[in-house]
């Protein structure tokens, strides 16, 4: 299974389990440190970052305003070279398509890489239920494949949450027996995979930007393996989210910037593969067949909407390298395919809240992903519209905690009933106080003092003090 | 210059003391404190849970409350934050818009405040210590305010100022997310302390009543012997 939705588990017993998971969290915040650092170095020293900030948006913002006329340019240039387009409204028409074109070929096995809405729309799944073998070339990918396809963790590493160890036990199960060195199991994926290459009917791969000047398929590599993806079978898949457009070639360099420093702290990334159409009369390498599969699955319903900000993402995970919420729980927690604050929004605009209503609270709302997101999406703020939403249009919030904000309206509108609130606030709280603190507290305060004390109140209030002070100064 | 007091709910309620030691210090720079009686809490728990018209109420109060001051300060960068947020709160409200952008026009954060409006680096403080500083999310990032807090610290005779490792990671608090998800809030709250005690300062220094409970609750819990204060007391400390 693996659709957007990864697990079946209930919220609450995904963050135990996973808070309860030492060497995940190990390796989570081991990678979090690393990518910080680079990431820094390699904002820095560009000198006017803002500036980058605000092309990038101001580029993303453009596209989406005139997405129907770019992706209608793009389309129009894909078939000029030869190519063919599909605009697939929902996740099943996308799959269908690809399966068809699977069946058509009688293909066997199918090479991938890179791809998160291939997960969105349950392509491995629905390919190896008509009998096609699907690989997947990104190392990550691969590891958490050999490991009875489990879900990724991470929208950049999809493997993030293992360490060394684990994936050289996982490796173990196809056959691997030498040591835990990075490069030395980099090897032996690369000479399984390569064999897959040569045999494959089929090369599916993602699409970082789709250039609409020209038809172009960009992907952002460092393993080459989608360079081999899209080059060695006869026939060609790119399947793209709907809104991954930019207008020409200049636009596309300044997202790969962006892109490439935000995500792994890199000036470039080792490959940025360039994908135009079949291969063309006197070209040598190249597949035979291009299909381009543009899919909506709820893409149009943002457009227009308050949370349009969100398609501007390029997909970069800074976001999520940088959250403290995911830096605890891991990715697994969100029980989606899209992890930390981009997974906490965009999960529910596509799958609904009644799989992800926890997500938009599973966040401090401390900015952080804000502040380093490339293309500015204000993301603490979408996640707080997601509490909007939930507590007004869709009734989902719990009922006692709607008539303590009832109350809460009330007291804190009229300034006597918070005064008496502040004066009563210091005795009510004291029978639960021992030595200047309450180690365990009365209804919501519970799940404080699990982990942490509550001061005991001031003796004297401050607008008691306060009072005696002008009193005095008056006299 | 008269400045009018936001003590926030938190310091109303729980923390007088930092109440007290903010009205102390702006006395002692000068200042001629108001403290209008009619201010309640700025919305922020409410509204940040996503109740955003249960949290109108105690807004359109606030504008009320500080309708007359000339400053408002508060020893909050959160709370002076929501301040600033009324305006697009109420964005398109004909009645309360304007008024919501002239209370934000007006509001200052303590140490900013004392920094950059009043141009003071120095407040003639003195307190023995080796002292670490936790950057809150909201003062920092959405209030930009980030150095003035640190330049009066450092200034702070007798007091050796440390950086914290991992300064700008939040510490947990979130308002009811600290309780809404617990756990999670407090692993965040645990590394925090760790990080802090990491240190070797003996006072933990901020800036936010309730990063400050956060923080302040864990060491407790733990038996760290740290202090925790709040920065308007340590500037009021001679
Ligand atoms: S939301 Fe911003 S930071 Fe997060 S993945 Fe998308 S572009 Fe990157």
């Amino acid at each position: 299974m693996m659709a957007m939705k990864t697990s079946d588990e209930q919220f609450k017993e995904r963050v135990e389990k996973n808070l309860n998971d030492s060497f995940m969290r190990g390796a989570i915040s081991a990678a979090q440190a690393r990518f910080q650092t680079r990431r820094q170095a390699r904002v820095e020293e560009l000198g006017n970052w803002e500036e980058w900030r605000a092309h990038g948006e101001e580029i993303r913002k453009h596209v989406l305003e005139n997405l129907d006329a770019y992706l209608y340019e793009l389309s129009e240039n894909v078939e000029k070279r030869g190519g063919h387009v599909f605009f697939a409204k929902t996740k099943e028409e996308a799959s269908d398509y690809i399966k068809n074109i699977a069946t058509q070929k009688q293909a066997k096995k199918i090479v991938k890489s890179k791809s998160m809405v291939t997960e969105e729309i349950n392509l491995n799944a629905e390919l190896e239920e008509i009998g096609c073998k699907v690989v997947e070339t990104d190392l990550a990918e691969f590891i958490l494949q050999l490991n009875d396809h489990e879900p990724p963790s991470h929208i950049i590493v999809p493997s993030l949450h293992k360490n060394r160890r684990q994936i050289r036990e996982i490796f173990a199960k196809a056959g691997y027996d030498k040591s835990e060195q990075p490069e030395e199991m980099a090897l032996f994926a690369r000479k399984t995979l390569r064999q897959e290459y040569l045999t494959a009917d089929i090369g599916i791969t993602g699409c970082n930007f789709a250039i609409a000047e020209s038809g172009t398929v960009t992907l952002v590599t460092n393993e080459g393996n989608a360079d081999l993806v899209s080059a060695l079978p006869k026939t060609q898949i790119v399947v793209m989210g709907m809104e991954r457009i930019v207008p020409t070639f200049e636009e596309m360099e300044v997202l790969v910037s962006l892109l490439t420093r935000s995500s792994v702290g890199q000036r470039l990334t080792s490959y940025v593969t360039l994908l135009t159409g079949p291969k063309g009369e006197y070209e040598t390498d190249g597949p035979e067949e291009f299909h381009l599969v543009i899919v909506d699955n709820g893409r149009s319903k943002i457009l227009g909407s308050e949370f349009q900000p969100i398609l501007q993402c390029i997909r970069c995970a800074a976001c999520v390298n940088v959250c403290p919420v995911y830096r605890h729980v891991g990715g697994h927690t969100y029980g989606s395919i899209y992890s930390g604050p981009i997974g906490a929004v965009l999960s529910p605009l596509l799958g609904g809240y009644e799989d992800f209503k926890e997500l938009p609270y599973a966040s401090s709302l401390c900015g952080a992903c804000t502040e380093v997101c490339p293309v500015k999406i204000p993301l603490h703020q979408l996640l707080h519209l997601h509490r909007q939403k939930i507590v007004e249009q869709e009734g989902k919030a719990p009922i006692s905690e709607r008539l303590i904000m009832k109350a809460f309206g009330l007291g804190a509108s009229s300034s006597p009933l918070f005064n008496v609130a502040a004066k009563v606030a210091s005795p009510i709280m004291s029978p639960f106080a021992r030595d200047d603190k309450i180690t365990s507290g009365p209804g919501p305060l519970k799940a404080w003092t699990e982990v942490r004390d509550f001061p005991a109140p001031n003796k004297e209030s401050f607008r008691h003090w306060m009072k005696q002070r002008q009193k005095g100064e008056k006299s | 210059m008269k400045v009018s007091l936001f003590v926030t709910c938190l310091v109303d309620m729980f923390q007088g003391n930092v109440g007290k030691a903010t009205v102390e210090l702006l006395e002692r720079l000068g200042c001629e404190i108001d403290f209008p009686t009619s201010q309640v809490c700025c919305g922020q728990p409410a509204y940040n849970s996503g109740y955003v018209v249960e949290s109108k109420g105690s807004m359109k109060n606030m504008i009320k409350a500080f309708e007359h001051a000339e400053y408002v300060v508060t020893p909050s960068g959160s709370c002076a934050y929501m301040f600033k947020e009324y305006p697009h709160i109420f964005k398109g409200d004909p009645e309360w818009e304007q008024k919501a952008q002239c209370l934000a026009d007006k509001t200052f954060e303590l140490t900013d405040f004392i920094v950059n409006v009043l141009k003071i680096e120095n407040v003639g403080a003195r307190l023995k210590g080796k002292a670490t500083y936790h950057t809150s999310c909201h003062m920092t990032r959405l209030l930009g305010v980030k150095d003035a807090p640190i330049r009066l610290l450092k200034n702070v005779e007798g007091l050796e100022y440390v950086e914290l490792l991992g300064k700008e990671r939040c510490c947990g608090f979130g308002g009811t997310f600290s309780v809404k998800m617990g756990n999670i809030s407090g692993e965040m709250v645990d590394e925090k302390v760790r990080n802090i005690e990491e240190t070797g300062a003996d006072i933990l220094v901020g800036a936010d009543a309730g990063c400050l409970m956060n923080i302040g609750g864990r060491i407790s819990r733990t038996g760290k012997p740290i202090r925790v204060m709040h920065i308007a007391e340590v500037l009021n400390s001679r």
